[in-house]
């Protein structure tokens, strides 16, 4: 964990194949299309060392995941980790349940969690293998796009 | 008459959901039910229609832990339908790839999964707070098998560069030298692997099982070999069907395997250690004895030691093959379609995995048979569970169902079963 670069790093977490579960990895997709060159986005399965491996390229990570808390679907949640652990949901729906929260807190008690840190949760409806992302959770991925984008704008100017 | 159910109800997961019930009966237990819902049966059905070289990539989504061993399995029976013959460089690339994986799955498995149990901890956050060091050495050793499964997969998950003949694209010798400092180092840090978990505290527990697993006549087996046993089997994986059968039973929706007599029989790192022993490298077979195991090994609690030495064989085995690789002529062999059937066993990091495949005869899948290790060895998880739960069955209910998880865990289960973070409960009739 020595090769550290500065800036901001972009997670987005999820399965493509399993409907909502999508929701992170869609709005990386389209930040890589729409925000400055240099941004840097990378995908990924949720399995929890291989998300601590990346903690330590930036400074700022920014992680985006889809969530089942009984919210309605579309909901989106901002959690700044360095403040507080993610509330108990289930985040990190992914393989073997070791996932987002158990990745954040292990990078917590090994000091490697990044100066800031912040998780975007999406609620999803369904998580259906080979399904489409559903139309509530295409509004919200946009929605956190576009919440990404002004906060990197700040960060620059 | 003294009833007690032990249920750990799994919360629904993407990947793959289980769920565990053990009835007590007058202080015996009676049942055992390891319920698993998992995807392999879907993917069948997706395959029908599907071109030949579509597999690789389909069944690679199957599990997001050991995707090089769907790869694997699915390319070896492709190429046994259509008749390819690959080079000993795309031959060697496999198996270097297949190292990567079983790096990073069973270090997965020992640090973050399996060890907290035997140090009495909730799971591998606690863990960390007293033994920080020793999970970071987990996670670096397990980030070198990542990057290992990157360079020759193309990325870390979900590897995108094998197909059908070989890979889109081979490395060049000097690319696969730069692993060699972390690969040295990752051996030295398996070998300190294999004498911590050596130094836990085991249950002594032995079952007469059935191993099964793969053999071959020079090397430790991953991608080839003849399916053998300890009960004298000796068959291709043309014959797989002809001496297994799959079950459906009524609590899970996975089909159960049996030998084709009705038995449970045991796939995974235990069965290859025992059947194979001779064709680990002498620094692994060395590092086995001192860690107190034999050529064989009937312990399922002690299934986190054989995998420790697996790790440690595997960065040998990389490092032998990246001194020796010499760069192909050609990344990979043609392949014409043709009407046949193809099969293929390897072995992923829980076990075997068989595939076959009928294709018709411009390469169209008609059939698909996928059978995941996990779906072998339940019904033997089921049995001991039955056998060894009696030992413990005066313990308060709390640590009775961790015992129950832990056995469930010696196998390493593709499914969540293998996570700390369930939602238990205890029903008393």
């Amino acid at each position: 964990m020595t090769d550290k670069q500065s800036g901001i790093l972009i997670v987005g977490i999820g399965n493509p194949d399993r409907g909502d579960d999508a929701a992170g990895r869609a709005a990386v997709a389209r930040l890589k299309a729409l925000g400055p060159k240099n941004l840097r986005v990378i995908e990924s399965d949720g399995e929890a060392t291989g998300l601590l491996a990346r903690f330590s390229e930036a400074d700022e990570v920014i992680l985006i995941d889809a969530v089942l808390s009984g919210a309605a679907p579309g909901t989106v949640g901002r959690f700044d980790v360095n403040e507080a652990p993610l509330p108990t949901g289930r985040f990190g729906i992914s393989t073997h349940g070791f996932g987002l929260a158990e990745a954040i807190e292990l990078a917590r008690t090994l000091g490697c969690l990044p100066r800031r840190c912040v998780v975007y949760a999406i609620e999803g409806r369904s998580f259906t293998l080979g399904e489409r992302l559903s139309p509530e959770v295409e509004t919200a991925v946009e929605g956190v796009i576009e919440s990404i984008l002004n906060t990197i704008s700040l960060t620059a100017g | 008459m003294a009833r007690k159910t032990i249920k750990v109800d799994y919360l629904a997961r993407v990947e793959g959901e289980g769920a565990l019930t053990v009835t007590i009966r007058d202080d015996r237990v009676t049942h055992a039910e390891l319920r698993i819902f998992e995807p392999p049966r879907f993917f069948e059905a997706f395959l029908r229609g599907r071109a030949f070289s579509e597999a690789v990539d389909i069944t690679s989504r199957i599990c997001g832990i050991c995707p090089v061993a769907y790869q694997m399995s699915s390319v070896h029976a492709m190429e046994d339908a259509l008749g390819v013959k690959v080079a000993k460089p795309i031959r060697d690339l496999r198996r270097l790839l297949y190292c990567g994986e079983w790096i990073e799955s069973h270090a997965l498995h020992i640090y973050m999964l399996h060890a907290p149990d035997f140090l009495g901890y909730q799971g591998a956050i606690e863990m960390a707070r007293d033994h920080a060091e020793i999970v970071k050495r987990g996670l670096d050793l397990k980030k070198t098998g990542n990057a290992l499964m990157s360079l020759i997969g193309g990325r870390e998950i979900h590897p995108i560069n094998v197909r059908v003949g070989g890979f889109y694209k081979t490395p060049l010798k000097r690319e696969l030298a730069v692993l060699n400092d972390s690969l040295k180092r990752a051996r030295d840090q398996a070998l300190e692997t294999v004498r911590w978990v050596s130094g836990f505290d085991f249950p002594d527990c032995q079952r007469d099982y059935e191993l099964v697993a793969l053999s071959h006549p020079d090397e430790y087996p991953l991608n080839e070999g003849r399916i053998v046993s300890n009960r004298g089997l000796n068959i291709g994986a043309s014959e797989y069907d002809a001496h297994f059968q799959e079950i459906h039973v009524a609590h899970s929706n996975a089909l159960q395997s049996r030998t084709r007599e009705g038995n449970a029989y045991l796939v995974g790192p235990l069965a290859r250690f025992s059947l194979n022993f001779q064709r680990l490298t002498p620094l692994a077979q060395d590092a086995a004895k001192e860690a107190g195991l034999g050529p064989s090994c009937s312990n399922p609690y002690r299934s986190i030691v054989v995998r420790a030495v697996e790790v440690l064989y595997a960065c040998d085995e990389a490092l032998r093959i990246i001194a020796g690789y010499e760069e192909p002529d050609r990344p990979f062999e043609p392949a014409e379609p043709r009407a046949g059937v193809g099969f293929a066993a390897t072995e992923a990091p829980r076990g075997l995995l068989y595939h076959r495949y009928r294709l018709d005869d411009d390469g169209t899948i008609l059939e698909a048979q996928i059978v995941p290790p996990t779906s072998q060895n339940q019904a033997t998880i089921e049995e001991d569970l039955t056998v060894f739960i009696n030992d413990w069955i005066d313990l308060p209910d709390e640590a009775l169902k961790h015992r129950c998880e832990q056995t469930v865990r010696n196998y390493d289960p593709c499914i969540s079963c293998a996570t700390h973070f369930l939602d238990l409960r205890v029903e008393r009739g």
